[in-house]
């Protein structure tokens, strides 16, 4: 069966757009995740403590990736190719929960990130719990 | 003869692992989502399956990018929780079933779904939340498990029809297994949440109603979009319905009753719910 061209469109277009997590990224980011995922082990997370610069060049950031996190801009990390799932790893050690993520990457204050996810409950049709 | 008793679907975010160790669950914010599970336990207990195939994610735990399987069904004896990075406890292990797990593989593979098979898989909060969920301070788990990994973190995802056609094809083999187990399906995460980017924060509770509405009787209904298409109206982790649809997929034709069914806003950044159905 051919693949329907429409349809690959909209998939690369929704890819982008939000944007998703595919091969291109994947490729870019993969420094920074393997970073991120190296910090499963409680060792490695004492170790970017000890000394970040050392321990990012050990997994060899790139020059956009390494200032990213310097920053400790979360969207920087993203568009240098990190995935939610290993950064997550990274704020953990940095003291983030994903609220505060929420917040760094939408601009708002903790607060105001935290109103905006309880206000989605109005939206709920019919207003049912279940 | 080997019997599929029935579906047991739950959110897994991690925070619902801190608020156990918290002992949250009776405050305000917490409560309305554990209300969900005193039925789902309840019926458990009386129900008494022996092994549980549960579908979910890997959040980097097991998987990396270097490799990175779309299915992957475990055949190890022993399957253990490690050090995920941010906090959680370690969970205990599970016990697992490296004969039904082999049967599986081989039928999986004859009906033309090319999966990995893991002899080692780490299992994250994705399965040991909904664990700790259903049988709460237990000492150690009452049932085995054969975990099944769906990639939804490195696009291109399976889609929603690929993943219903897994889950009966899971059926399937379960159907054709001689042994006397009785069977729990599992399917993990969800619903709609998206942490990263600007859209961070985002639900959609009306898509969130379309699928526990279809879920049961029509989950074809589900399958009208590709896994780009739910990731827009459930946001970048939403599309861990996934894991929910393969494992309606694998409750088969059965007739399904609702036992329980429950959703909430928020919890974390994620809109929770749990859905219990008894297979006739």
């Amino acid at each position: 069966m051919t693949p329907d061209p429409c349809y690959a469109d909209e998939s690369a277009a929704i890819r982008r757009t939000i944007p998703l997590f595919d091969g291109h990224r994947a490729a870019r980011g993969y420094a920074l995740n393997a970073m991120c995922f190296s910090f499963n082990d409680a060792a490695n997370r004492a170790a970017f403590r000890a000394d970040e610069d050392a321990y990012c060049a050990r997994f060899a950031l790139t020059e956009q990736q390494r200032k990213a996190v310097a920053d400790r801009d979360v969207l920087a990390m993203l568009e240098a190719g990190g995935n939610v799932y290993y950064l997550a790893k990274l704020a953990g050690i940095l003291g983030l929960g994903v609220q505060d993520l929420g917040a760094l990457q939408t601009g708002m204050s903790l607060d105001a990130f935290k109103a905006m996810l309880t206000a989605w409950a109005e939206k709920i049709p019919n207003g049912k719990h279940a | 003869m080997a019997q599929i008793i029935g579906g047991y679907f739950t959110s897994h975010v991690p925070g619902i692992g801190g608020a156990i160790v918290r002992g949250d669950q009776d405050t305000p914010y917490w409560k309305p989502f554990f209300d969900g599970f005193p039925p789902i336990r309840e019926w458990l207990a009386e129900a008494k399956p022996d092994v549980a195939v549960v579908f979910s994610n890997d959040h980097g735990l097991n998987f990396f990018l270097d490799k990175m399987p779309t299915f992957a069904v475990g055949a190890a004896a022993t399957y253990d929780n490690a050090d995920e990075g941010w906090g959680l406890p370690v969970y205990k292990s599970f016990t697992g079933h490296p004969a039904l797990s082999w049967h599986l593989i081989d039928a999986l593979v004859r009906d033309e779904f090319d999966i990995t098979t893991c002899q080692q898989m780490l299992v994250d909060h994705a399965v040991s939340i909904p664990f700790e969920l259903a049988w709460p301070g237990a000492e150690s788990w009452p049932i085995k498990l054969i975990p099944i990994a769906i990639n939804t973190v490195q696009y291109p995802l399976p889609s929603p029809k690929r993943c219903l056609a897994l889950g009966r094809a899971v059926n399937r083999a379960l159907q054709s297994w001689g042994g006397t187990e009785r069977i729990l399906v599992c399917g993990t995460g969800g619903l709609s949440h998206q942490l990263d980017g600007p859209r961070a924060g985002f639900m959609n509770p009306e898509y969130d109603m379309f699928c526990l509405d279809n879920l049961a009787a029509d989950p074809e209904a589900l399958t009208g979009h590709s896994a780009e298409q739910v990731a827009e109206l459930a946001g970048t982790q939403g599309v861990e319905i996934l894991n929910w649809i393969a494992a309606r997929g694998a409750l088969g034709d059965l007739p399904l009753t609702q036992i329980s069914r429950n959703y909430h806003i928020p919890i974390s950044n994620t809109a929770a719910a749990s859905l219990l159905l008894e297979a006739a």
